[in-house]
């Protein structure tokens, strides 16, 4: 298991390298390894640093700079809270709790306990309109209220752990 | 089908269309654009057939469709959103308003997004139609790059990612900075929540922004550049990116563009996400795959940009206002706006407003004008309070400024900034503390932490008003915020230090009253800051059903009698204030007590 993800970071390093600036590819080769891996894993932040010949501590504080990148592993599906101004107004925090709620999430986890789903919450999706919004993975639900957040988790529930 | 659209149900409608026209045999073409703004509307669905207008439905639901279509095809159009035109023999347009005079686009003037919603986004054919890459040919054939420059500077066009700068200069800067390499960079990395015009833009009409870029990079002499997107807007990207595969197999992209020996290219770059991005030097320290923290200006990046050489950096929307003014001539564009600030500008309506979505108007508009004419107002039986421009760094400006024109110098005359041009509407549900609370949470957040005063000063910030709103303010409170506000104004180093403060100075100064009612009398008027509800009140409508009894999740209440007549009971000392009680009651007998 160590192994092929070894295998395939080292991959992705070495279509990254080829020509141009190493250190400019970075960002793009990390954000192909969470592609891949779902999260960013100590092993692979580590060869991605031997690799590009840059020092942990960069690869690293880039890891943890940006929202994007992931430190822990991930449910199988990604549930996305806008927490933007128009969903604040238009009462996103209910509907954020009542999800960590329902997915019975404690404080400060991200991921419900049987693994399926993980929250993250991200400043603005920009369907500012239709506040207030989710995504689950790649689908946007907008105008929420708590009623429709069940039906949405439970149509994702339904669906087969292996489909 | 855009984001808004799809999160508005596009995407089943769009497969059901197809399906029922396939059933009936219908020869038709089905086509995805951009959004046309009206997101108060979506999803919307246009109908054209030879001869006739074309007919807009709104709010069209997968279980509509078969009754729309049916009813179209037997000539009947009654209940549709708009028509184009007023010709052709469909009956029941009578009643239906044309597009162009219904409230929401009367007051527009479109420029920068008059594509949008009109034309297919991943057809470069249906762009050049629409006089797309005419600016671009003009510019590269008949102009020097001098030329270009002149043009856009008389034309008088300002950033419009929220600074306001004159573009012009900003190229000329960049131009005259010695070097044989440059960089032209679109900043397409838009984070301001609250705002969506770029995506709206990018995704509607992908080409004029990157003929804009073209425009850019020819004016200044680059001959590479990116195209920076937020990796969580990923349509917008993907949109883009197929215009730079199509631009570049047209000859408008790459090598000799149009025969003219300018040679140019761009890659796009997946942003990982963080605010800070707008600022320009913490974008090209992003690109070069560093933590995107800002550094000192001077040097400016027209003379040390990206990767030390000379780089110009433009917003998407600056970007697509450069097309028209190549093409139509720099007079067309300033014929509208006002003094110091020429052309139109996209504002993004949201919150409590009757029409949300994106209207493009001219610079100089009255708050009041976008707010009530074309957003129709707050909603039913609410009042309006407050609007925030310029996003989480821009200002809350109260009802009294509503005649405050929408212009760079006069936004800030109040306090606030254009910003990218968000324009969130709060009314009286909305406590201005609280939202001064979020804003600061969000820029504490946001915050590189590079310099002192931005990544301490916010935080305390935070901290004193996560305290107001829970009843625990103190009186001088209130001094020691606006004495941090001007600090943290004064000594930060970039954009994001110097307006992050603003939110609270406006609340302070237009809705203070508010802030004393936190914190003399531990009162929240707008009835929003839970820790402050006082309890709650059960009033003689109570059936004594129990439904509360049950819900309640930590056994605070007790029935009194079981018979008719009983009532509930709520025991204050175990009451949480988590409002499932009232929410849960039939009979709508729990009342909050603020």
């Amino acid at each position: 298991m160590i192994e092929t993800e070894i295998d395939l970071v080292e991959e992705l390093c070495v279509e990254h390298c080829i020509g141009g600036n190493p250190e400019a590819e970075l960002i793009p080769l990390l954000q192909k390894i969470q592609e891949s891996l779902g999260y960013l894993t100590k092993t692979s932040l580590l060869t991605v640093a031997e690799r590009l010949r840059v020092p942990p501590s960069r690869v690293f504080g880039v890891a943890t700079f940006y929202h994007q990148f992931r430190l822990r592993p991930q449910g199988k599906h990604i549930i996305t809270v806008c927490r933007g101004t128009a969903c604040h107004v238009a009462g996103v925090t209910n509907v954020y709790e009542e999800l960590m709620k329902l997915l019975d999430i404690s404080p400060h986890e991200d991921t419900s306990p049987d693994g399926l789903f993980t929250v993250h919450q991200v400043r603005c999706i920009g369907a500012c309109s239709l506040a207030p919004v989710i995504k689950v993975d790649d689908r946007v639900y907008g105008r929420l209220d708590q009623e429709r957040l069940g039906e949405i988790l439970g149509s994702f529930k339904e669906q087969r752990p292996d489909e | 089908m855009s984001t808004c659209g799809l999160a508005a149900g596009a995407g089943p409608v769009y497969t059901e269309i197809k399906e029922q026209l396939d059933r009936r045999g219908v020869e038709a073409k089905v086509v995805n654009v951009g959004c046309i703004g009206a997101c108060y509307a979506e999803p919307l669905v246009e109908f054209i057939a030879r001869g006739q207008p074309g007919v807009i439905f709104g709010g069209v639901t997968e279980g509509r469709v078969e009754e729309i279509i049916e009813g179209y095809l037997s000539g009947d159009v009654s209940g549709a959103f708009a028509v184009r035109e007023r010709k052709g023999n469909l009956r029941g347009t009578d009643d239906v308003p044309l597009l162009d005079e219904m409230d929401f686009f009367k007051h527009q003037t479109r420029d920068a997004i008059e594509n949008c919603g009109v034309i297919d986004p991943e057809s470069i054919e249906e762009y050049v139609l629409k006089g797309g890459y005419m600016g671009l040919k003009r510019a590269v054939t008949e102009m020097t790059p001098e030329e270009v420059i002149e043009t856009v500077a008389t034309a008088g066009l300002r950033g419009r990612g929220g600074a306001g700068f004159p573009t012009g200069l900003k190229w000329r800067f960049t131009r005259q900075a010695p070097g044989d390499k440059k960089y032209a960079i679109c900043n397409a990395d838009e984070g301001d929540p609250g705002a969506f015009m770029n995506r709206l833009n990018a995704e509607g009409d992908p080409h004029r922004v990157l003929e804009g870029l073209i425009i850019a990079a020819y004016a200044v002499g680059a001959d590479e550049g990116y195209i920076f997107v937020r990796a969580e807007k990923p349509l917008m990207a993907s949109r883009l990116e197929t215009a730079v595969r199509q631009a570049r197999s047209h000859g408008v992209l790459g090598d000799d563009i149009l025969g003219s020996g300018f040679s140019f290219d761009v890659r796009t770059v997946l942003s990982a996400g963080a605010f800070v991005c707008g600022e320009e030097t913490a974008l090209m320290s992003a690109i070069e795959g560093k933590r995107a923290t800002p550094r000192p200006r001077p040097p400016f990046p027209a003379t040390q940009g990206l990767w030390g050489k000379p780089t110009v950096i433009n917003n998407v929307e600056t970007l697509a206002h450069v097309p028209t003014i190549l093409r139509k001539g720099q007079e067309e564009f300033s014929r509208v706006g006002s003094e110091r600030s020429k052309g139109t500008k996209v504002f993004c309506l949201t919150g409590a407003v009757r029409r949300t979505g994106a209207a493009e108007v001219p610079l100089g508009t009255s708050i009041r004008s976008l707010v009530f004419d074309i957003g129709g107002g707050p909603l039913e039986g609410r009042t309006f309070k407050a609007v925030q421009t310029g996003g989480p760094s821009g200002g809350c400006l109260s009802a009294e400024y509503l005649d405050l024109p929408l212009d760079y110098e006069s936004l800030q005359s109040a306090g606030s900034i254009m910003g990218s041009g968000g324009i969130v509407v709060v009314d009286d549900t909305t406590c201005t503390v609280d939202l001064a609370r979020y804003f600061l949470s969000f820029t504490t957040a946001e915050s590189c932490g590079k310099c002192t005063p931005c990544r301490v000063g916010l935080k305390r910030m935070s901290e004193i008003l996560v305290r107001i709103t829970r009843g625990e303010g103190r009186l001088e409170d209130v001094g020691t915020l606006e004495r941090l506000s001007r600090t943290i104004l004064d000594a930060s180093l970039c954009a994001l230090g110097r307006s992050a403060p603003n939110p609270v100075l406006t609340t302070l100064r237009y809705f203070r009253e508010e802030y004393l009612a936190h914190i003399r009398d531990k009162r929240c008027p707008a009835g929003v800051c839970n820790a402050l509800l006082k309890g709650y009140n059960v009033t003689d409508d109570c059936r004594g059903c129990g439904v509360c009894e049950r819900e309640c999740p930590n056994g605070a209440i007790t029935l009194t009698g079981t018979e008719d007549g009983g009532k509930a009971v709520i025991n204050e000392s175990v009451c949480v204030r988590c409002g499932i009680c009232m929410d849960a009651c039939p009979f709508h007998a729990i009342q909050e007590v603020w």
